[in-house]
């Protein structure tokens, strides 16, 4: 039996919902409060109100070059996006319509790859792109994030496959399709939403990947992940700047998940209701 | 209107001929105040070596530290001029993996760098790195509280006056605290600090045959004090605090002395960033009238990995950045108080030099003070004067960074913290095969 929603209990889940939202949130905020403060200022403790100087956006700009650090995390999160949607769709389309008894132990052992540090792993991923030239090259990095990613992809979109009748599939088959035209044709659009999430979703992971971004870079594949760390320091303070290198780096991202949210949320819970 | 648009199309393809044939270096560094500095001057650079471009790469310390091995380790040459500390020059250079420094130009006066930090950067005589800004650790304390607790700082302090001078001046309900130190654990954090001071109390992290000593008295007595000392007049949290915590804290007036590293002082005496920049005062760091006092030795210097394709312009921007031209340079355009500090004589000797930066012969008498081949009273097998350099030190350094930082924040005893330093110190000197 359903329980019935009273105005109370919908008032109390609302302010809950805004605590916990804002709560999650709070600390961005800050950060983008603090990056419009003087070094003085963001030092003296907590204050809201800052004094709305942009010293810090123009000395962060005047310091290291902002748009090449940011046209990198934009090749770097598109392009490995691309590869790994690439890589994925058959994978997920082969799992979910032609599962083997092996299926599960595969896609378990896929996600165990993300239970390891990364740092175990550094020294021979170092030397296989030295020995390959992929240092500092933006398509090593795109490879790199692909991989990294690809567990959580393959998932993802194993999990919006299997909510698609697999008779519609065969429909397709008996009227003639080939396995390319039922893929790209049939399956394709049908799971559009959840590619789109799952697009959308990877973009964001590889934006804010930033253990392999700063050690495999120097200077030319260099996202701005790399930005932001050139403005930590050991000996000096520095946060206002630093923040204003965050908030430079966080608000492209923030401002496509805000327009895509939607999207985003629709492909999240897809299929976790019947 | 053909003529202008070939001219242009002809100075254009040979501005893309010279940049193709224009030799660039990277250069890894960090992101400290100076090397921000030097960043913004490679005009001049440029101008005198127009076959030459730079690119930077600014990491944080422990992330360049993580980065350059890395690099060097697997000769990954990514690297063509590296910023490193006073710890790796002499492990890295006896492992063949930096270059020698013998080609810095007829002008370059190597005489001219102090011989305490020349001393760190050279094995077998030879200098691997080149100091491009070098500190020592001091006493910098409030004038006027020291003057309200009707007492008067020495030029070379002795522990017992720092304790006695901190219980005065703390004032908990004004959030004054007589002194704030270093207590985040880490081998550069809160052992940097604890090591030199242990200096000046007589304690050594091995003796001649690699035995760890923290079961000796000289231990026990260097970190009962320190936490008795913190705990009646530190702050509030004080295991947490590093260099920049202690230095906001020191800014917004609620330090009554800090030890801590000289560079500093440019900082907390700089009016547009510390609220108490008229009242500071400078003093040698402390010690216990054993002769030895509490205070570090450390250069941020310039090396060049051997894995590089650019030595010749490597060195050549190794020399520009160096330089005492440099210096000047510094100088002309943001002031002598800007200059980089604590590597050439010629500086400590300049008389605009002296004016500008109050905090000057107290800097060059703290790094005269540190001796890194003989750093405490008892020989000791390794060089370092707040480090071991050896390679295990980063990790053992900082688990012994980790069980003091405990001890300091309550949560073990001292004599805990000490017999578990121990342990930990002999498996890592047996591991290494240091003990047989």
């Amino acid at each position: 039996m359903a329980r019935a929603v009273t105005p109370q209990h919908k008032t109390i889940a609302t302010a809950a919902a805004w605590i916990v939202a804002l709560l999650i949130f709070f600390p961005i905020l800050y950060t983008v409060i603090t990056s419009f403060k003087s070094e003085q200022e963001a030092i003296q403790g907590f204050n809201l109100f800052p004094s709305g100087t942009m010293e810090s956006y123009s000395e962060v700009q005047a310091q290291s070059g902002y748009f090449k650090f940011f046209l990198n995390s934009v090749l770097l999160s598109v392009g490995s996006t691309i590869l790994a949607l690439l890589v994925a769709i058959p994978a997920a389309w082969s799992m979910a319509f032609s599962p083997t008894k092996r299926t599960k132990d595969i896609l378990m052992w896929m996600l165990s790859t993300k239970m390891m540090p990364a740092v175990a792993v550094l020294f021979p991923i170092y030397l296989i792109f030295r020995d390959t030239g992929l240092l500092d090259s933006r398509i090593g990095l795109m490879i790199m994030l692909m991989l990294i990613n690809l567990p959580i992809v393959v998932w993802m979109l194993y999990t919006y496959f299997r909510e698609i009748p697999g008779e519609i599939l065969e429909a397709a088959r008996m009227d003639g399709a080939s396995l390319w035209n039922e893929i790209v044709y049939v399956l394709t659009p049908m799971a559009v939403p959840g590619i789109a999430s799952t697009m959308l979703l990877n973009i964001i992971l590889a934006w804010n990947e930033a253990f392999w971004t700063i050690r495999l870079t120097t200077t030319e594949a260099a996202p701005l992940t790399a930005f932001i760390s050139s403005f930590s320091s050991p000996q000096g303070l520095f946060w206002a700047k630093l923040s204003a290198a965050s908030t430079l780096a966080i608000a492209p991202i923030l401002i496509m998940g805000w327009f895509s949210q939607k999207q985003l949320v629709r492909g999240l819970t897809f299929g976790a209701v019947k | 209107m053909k003529l202008r648009t070939l001219t242009l199309g002809l100075l254009s393809a040979s501005a893309l001929a010279f940049a193709a044939h224009a030799e660039s270096i990277t250069i890894a560094t960090v992101n400290n105040g100076d090397m921000v500095r030097m960043q913004k001057l490679t005009d001049d650079f440029t101008a005198k070596n127009p076959d030459i471009q730079l690119n930077w790469v600014t990491l944080e310390e422990n992330v360049l530290r993580e980065r350059v091995t890395t690099d060097i380790a697997t000769k990954g040459g990514q690297y063509d001029v590296m910023t490193i500390g006073t710890y790796e020059v002499p492990i890295w250079a006896k492992q063949s993996w930096l270059l020698p420094l013998d080609k810095l130009g007829d002008d370059y006066d190597t005489k001219d760098i102090i011989p305490a930090i020349s001393g760190g950067l050279s094995v077998d005589g030879k200098l691997y790195a080149a100091p491009f800004y070098g500190e020592s650790s001091f006493v910098m304390y409030r004038k006027d509280l020291m003057e309200k607790a009707g007492l008067t700082m020495p030029d070379a302090p002795t522990w017992d006056f720092i304790k006695q001078a901190a219980d005065k001046m703390t004032d908990r309900a004004n959030g004054v605290n007589g002194v704030c130190l270093r207590g985040k654990a880490g081998w550069g954090e809160n052992m940097a600090f604890l090591t030199a001071m242990s200096n000046s109390f007589g304690a050594r992290w091995f003796d001649e045959n690699w035995k760890p000593q923290f079961d000796q008295p000289e231990w026990k007595n260097t970190l009962q004090f320190y936490v008795d000392l913190m705990k009646a007049d530190g702050p509030e949290g004080a295991s947490s605090n590093g260099f920049n915590e202690n230095l906001a804290l020191f800014q917004q007036g609620k330090c009554g002395m800090w030890i801590d590293a000289t560079v500093a002082a440019s900082f907390v005496s700089d009016p547009k960033n510390s609220t108490v920049a008229d009242k500071v005062g400078y003093a040698l760091a402390p010690d216990n009238g054993l002769g030895k006092r509490g205070n570090w030795l450390w250069a941020w210097s310039l090396a060049i990995p051997a894995g590089t394709q650019k030595a010749e312009a490597a060195e050549k921007f190794v020399s520009w950045a160096t330089s005492k031209a440099y210096a000047e340079l510094v100088a002309s355009k943001e002031g002598w108080a800007n200059a980089p500090p604590g590597t050439r004589s010629s500086l400590y000797a300049n008389p605009e030099y002296q004016k500008a930066a109050p905090f000057a012969k107290m800097t060059l008498d703290s790094i005269n003070a540190a001796d890194p081949k003989q750093p405490t009273v008892k020989p000791v097998p390794y060089v370092g004067v707040q480090f071991v350099a050896i390679p295990e030190f980063q990790g053992l350094g900082t688990t012994v960074g980790q069980l003091f930082s405990a001890a300091l924040a309550g949560q073990s005893s001292v004599d805990d913290a000490l017999k578990q330093a121990q342990d930990a110190a002999t498996a890592a000197m047996t591991e290494g095969g240091y003990i047989q």
